[in-house]
């Protein structure tokens, strides 16, 4: 075993060391400052090295020492609340200990080591466990119970179990053979963590977002890209995403994004309250902050200390959904890497190796039963930034090739200020029908059925568009000029949600069935009116479908909607319809 | 670290090849001297310990495998005190003005360390820049970094100027400062630049670093960030709040790209570094406000778009950094229109939290919304009445048509001087918006049209 290793070359965060026996992402203390990097390639007696730190001013010669761990994160109570770099350093930590800006060489615990726990045991002495078993309890905060459970790769005889106050450094519990186990556990993660078995999606994740939980459904465990030019405002749907919804857990992975954007995101999500708890949404979310000036390896590895924490939630028995913003700057940051390594180049710069890259990230998602026989999920959710829009990139269609949903953000619609910009047309998701019978129990029967008129409408509207680019609306025929209009209520009042208003940020499924009900009753009244010969100029002038654009603002939705529906009503029989 | 090497191998473009060094530093600067005595600056972009390759500032012209190689021990830092203020320097940093070296107080790097995003405080504070389009549609915020697209022979010169006399957060009378670094552009743009901040006394308050035309592309890599790092000193150790201007981050990138071709750098798109996006942002990140600390840095970069094109690499990858983006029209311009800011592609993307009743006027939000989606109706429709005639609109359709025309007639229209505060802005924007029948008005709410439209404001006067 070599262990006298030094750098032999340095060309910005890839270094290449001599004179140490390494494995493959083996972590490495680079240098006389111990700068942390990872081995990412072998060559003879020489080892290439990614740093996660700025090597200004490092030398050939200097020391290299090897830690024999892979890159991997401490998983245990505490992750709740932290918002961590992308190698699992908390920020926090990082601003008391050097200051406003981030300098090198300085090490933090990803779990504090002061903090102490009640450890409640829910084994006891002489439980035969395994891999995945639930040892006992932690209230890590107020809505989440943390399940301490035994290391995938760890069985055996309990021993001794104790209860109390403990650090996540101290052994809580003894198994036959002598394996002492602590509160926490280290995973490496580039390495998925086991699960019993892996089922299939069949609950939809609600979020609250009309055109999303309405049209274009992802279910729990499922994976969804949202592609998005800059402009369109992808960071604000994400944002709404992980406020919004009904997972316990939020992982927020903000990769290579703006300083001042995450910065909105660290002030702003201790202040949220989650809607349904009232307490804290901090108390259930874990940050990952690495914007796009802090070092790039670090930003490689931002996504799968993500996950990885994501898993070991998952593997709780919780249902966890993950941000990933955005998942191109990591895929650059593959790309900043390999270029430095001198590898050959696949479509557009990006390795060879980017779409099995990108397909191993995803698989991690999913609904499972974890080994302690829970179930417990990872909805994954992955924006994509494709350069100049354009979808035909290399990193957009190889998401697209794995990802069930699509939600096509489209600049043009943020021009227009339609929010959430999502492109109704372009948009798809492939769990619509394995949700049906979900939907059947918990909205209406009739709901899909109306999301399919919904959607048939707008693509009626966007074929007559055409001719009226033409023509303009007047020459269309009567029940034409009706079609567009309600397609438009169905736009303007159903698809629009202002994310900064009061009540109309979240709306829950029973709110999103009962408006788009009452703008399709509206269509249904109209066209049979139109049919029993109402002019169309009449119909146009209801007032009640000015009506309908504001109840979604409604505090009292469902008093506002009786009013609107009563008042349909009435107005329909002075103009002579059914 | 004072022996000098003369062990130079290679030579191509820009970088030379030293052999048999001792280890030298990543990054480390250096200095060349050439047979005849003259002196030349550099920097490490690779070592390892057979070779070192510098990168050449000043250019490769005159050096030889003759040449000395002296490596400093450390990496390029720039001299600063306060008395940087009122000085023009090099894009190097070596003063260009005829006044005295600047005696340090402080050297720094000017690669800068990242803030980390857990001590950044986001920003909110409005910057009024008198200019409608900018205040009324695209508010900048203070800690910001927003860059203007233009395309060459469009105004962006003139606009970038107006916005640094003008720019001021209301009602503060904090200590303010310009820093201007120059990449690459002609002489006489720096002259008409420099000419301005002369005649409206705005030099005294400023730091301009210059690196024309005709001085060496490579140097082009480091002015910003001499730059950067003095507003960073003047915003941090002195609490100004500091406007940075960088023009043009075109040409910066037009030398990074060269940079990777003399490297014989795998390329990616066009031709430019696979690594050009970390690059510009370790430039745009230099802005914003700390916790704590009482200065900022706003950026105000100027990018002209090759060809218009704003999905070419270089405007593409700085608006996934940048917070949003201030878009010139080549069409408004040959419409005559002053400053010809197209609002449709235009984006703040920190506007929403320098807006509303306590930093500027309730109504701000709606009634830009609105004023986007008139113009943009209205827009549209011009394309329509191009085929099927005026005639053929419905009323409700000319209404926004004539929208459109009176938008750009008004509100984007404004002179080089005009400095319009934020309540004439709206106040336009409610004139022009009252043109249309009321219940088209779907993105305000009712108790901001009782108040503000014209209508309702004139039966209660």
């Amino acid at each position: 075993m070599k262990t006298n290793g030094k750098i032999y070359r340095i060309s910005g965060p890839v270094v290449i060391i001599s004179g140490l026996n390494t494995r493959m992402y083996d972590v490495v203390k680079v240098g006389n400052e111990g700068l942390m990097g990872e081995v990412i390639g072998i060559e003879g007696d020489k080892s290439t090295v990614q740093v996660y730190e700025e090597t200004s001013g490092i030398r050939p010669g200097e020391p290299v020492e090897n830690t024999g761990m892979p890159l991997s994160v401490e998983l245990g109570p505490g992750l709740l609340e932290s918002i961590y770099d992308g190698i699992q350093h908390p920020l926090p930590v990082l601003k008391t200990t050097m200051g406003d800006f981030i300098k090198r060489g300085v090490f933090a615990d990803g779990l504090s080591r002061q903090k102490q726990w009640e450890f409640v045991p829910t084994a006891k002495k002489g439980d035969k466990v395994k891999g995945g078993d639930i040892l006992g309890t932690v209230q890590e905060t107020q809505n989440i119970e943390h399940r301490i459970m035994v290391p995938p790769d760890v069985s055996g005889t309990i021993e001794e179990i104790k209860k109390g106050k403990f650090k996540v450094d101290e052994i809580v519990c003894t198994l036959s053979g002598g394996k002492k186990l602590t509160m926490m556990q280290k995973w490496p993660v580039r390495k998925p963590r086991p699960v019993a078995r892996k089922l299939t999606p069949n609950k939809p994740l609600i979020t609250g977002q009309r055109i999303l939980d309405g049209l274009f459904p992802v279910a729990k465990g499922g994976t969804s890209a949202i592609p998005g030019p800059f402009g369109s405002v992808k960071t604000v749907t994400q944002q709404q995403l992980a406020k919004w919804s009904d997972t316990e857990i939020v992982v927020y992975i903000g990769c290579g994004e703006r300083g001042n954007e995450m910065a909105d995101v660290l002030n702003e999500f201790p202040e949220l309250e989650d809607p349904k708890t009232g307490r804290p949404l901090m108390e259930r979310t874990v940050l990952i902050a690495n914007t796009s000036n802090m070092p790039v390896a670090a930003r490689e590895a931002s996504v799968y200390t993500g996950i990885t924490i994501a898993e070991y939630y998952r593997d709780m028995g919780y249902d966890v959904s993950l941000m990933a913003d955005s998942t191109s700057r990591w895929a650059e940051a593959m790309r900043e890497i390999s270029s430095r390594l001198e590898e050959m180049p696949g479509e557009e710069g990006y390795p060879a190796y980017l779409a099995a890259r990108l397909s191993e990230f995803y698989e991690r998602s999913g609904r499972v039963q974890s080994l302690c026989g829970k179930e417990g999920s990872i909805t994954v959710i992955g924006a994509v930034s494709p350069p100049g829009g354009d979808f035909s990139e290399p990193i957009t269609q190889n998401t697209l090739r794995i990802v069930k949903v699509f939600w096509a953000l489209d600049a043009k619609l943020a021009q227009r200020r339609h929010f959430p910009a999502i492109n109704w047309l372009n948009s798809y998701s492939l769990y619509t029908k394995a949700l049906g019978d979900w939907y059947k129990e918990n909205v209406s029967p009739e709901w899909l059925k109306l999301r399919d008129d919904a959607m048939e409408l707008l693509q009626k509207e966007s074929e007559l568009q055409e001719i009226v680019q033409l023509v303009g609306s007047d020459a269309l025929p009567e029940d034409q000029q009706l079609t567009l209009e309600i397609a438009r209520m169905i736009r303007e009042y159903f698809l629009q949600q202002n994310a900064y208003h009061e009540v109309d940020t979240f709306c829950p499924m029973d709110k999103q069935y009962k408006l788009l009900k009452a703008i399709t009753t509206w269509g249904t009244r109209a066209q049979s009116a139109l049919e029993s010969g109402v002019q169309i100029e009449d119909i146009m002038k209801s007032k009640t479908k000015d009506d309908l654009a504001k109840i979604k603002y409604e505090k009292d939705f469902e008093a506002a909607l009786g009013v609107v529906l009563k008042n349909m009503d009435e107005e329909f029989k002075k103009l002579g319809g059914r | 670290m004072t022996k000098e090497y003369k062990t130079i191998n290679e030579i191509a473009g820009p970088l030379i090849f030293v052999e048999k060094t001792e280890p030298v530093g990543y990054n480390e600067l250096v200095q060349i001297t050439l047979p005849d005595g003259s002196i030349k600056r550099g920097q490490v972009l690779d070592t390892s310990e057979d070779i070192v390759v510098v990168q050449v500032f000043e250019g490769a012209g005159g050096l030889s495998r003759e040449s000395s190689v002296m490596f400093t021990g450390e990496t390029i830092k720039l001299p600063v005190s306060i008395d940087i203020l009122g000085r023009i320097l090099s894009g190097s940093g070596e003063p260009l003005d005829g006044g005295p070296r600047i005696v340090p107080e402080d050297r720094l790097e000017i690669t800068g360390a990242a803030i980390n995003p857990y001590a950044r405080l986001p920003p909110k504070e409005f910057i009024q820049t008198g200019i409608s389009t900018i205040d009324g549609m695209n508010t900048l915020v203070r800690g910001q970094k927003l860059p203007i697209f233009s395309g060459s022979g469009l105004p962006h010169n003139e606009i970038a100027l107006q916005i640094a006399r003008q720019a001021r957060v209301r009602g503060s009378e904090e200590p303010f400062a310009v820093v201007f670094a120059a990449m690459g552009i002609t002489n006489e743009e720096a002259q008409y630049f420099m000419r301005d901040f002369e005649r409206t006394g705005a030099l005294e308050r400023a730091v301009v670093f210059l690196n024309l035309a005709n001085d060496p592309a490579v140097e082009r890599l480091i002015t910003p960030r001499l730059a950067l790092t003095a507003a960073e000193y003047l915003a941090y150790e002195h609490d100004m709040h500091v406007l940075v201007i960088l023009t043009d981050i075109t040409n910066y990138c037009e030398a990074l790209r060269q940079m990777g071709a003399a490297r014989e750098e795998v390329p990616g798109r066009r031709g430019y570094p696979g690594y050009m996006y970390t690059d510009l942002a370790s430039l745009y990140e230099r802005a914003g406000v700390v916790k704590g600390r009482k200065g900022s840095v706003t950026q105000f970069s100027i990018l002209s778009m090759p060809g218009d094109d704003i999905t070419h690499p270089i405007p593409d990858l700085s608006g996934y950094i940048t917070e949003g983006q201030i878009v010139i029209s080549r069409e408004l311009h040959r419409k005559g229109i002053y400053p010809p800011i197209n609002v449709l592609p235009s984006l703040s993307r920190l506007m929403n939290s320098g807006i509303g009743a306590t930093r500027t006027r309730e109504d701000h939000k709606a009634v830009s919304d609105q004023c986007y989606a008139a113009y943009a109706e209205g827009k549209d429709l011009r394309g329509l009445v191009a085929i099927v005639g005026k005639d053929a609109l419905s009323d409700r359709d000319k209404k926004f048509l004539e929208f459109a025309d009176m938008f750009e007639d008004r509100f984007v229209r404004q002179g080089m001087d005009e400095n319009r505060d934020i309540e004439t802005t709206l106040d336009i924007g409610w004139e022009l918006l009252a043109s249309l029948p009321e219940a088209q008005l779907t993105r305000i709410d009712n108790k901001y049209i009782q108040k503000y439209h014209p209508a309702h404001k004139a039966k209660k006067e």
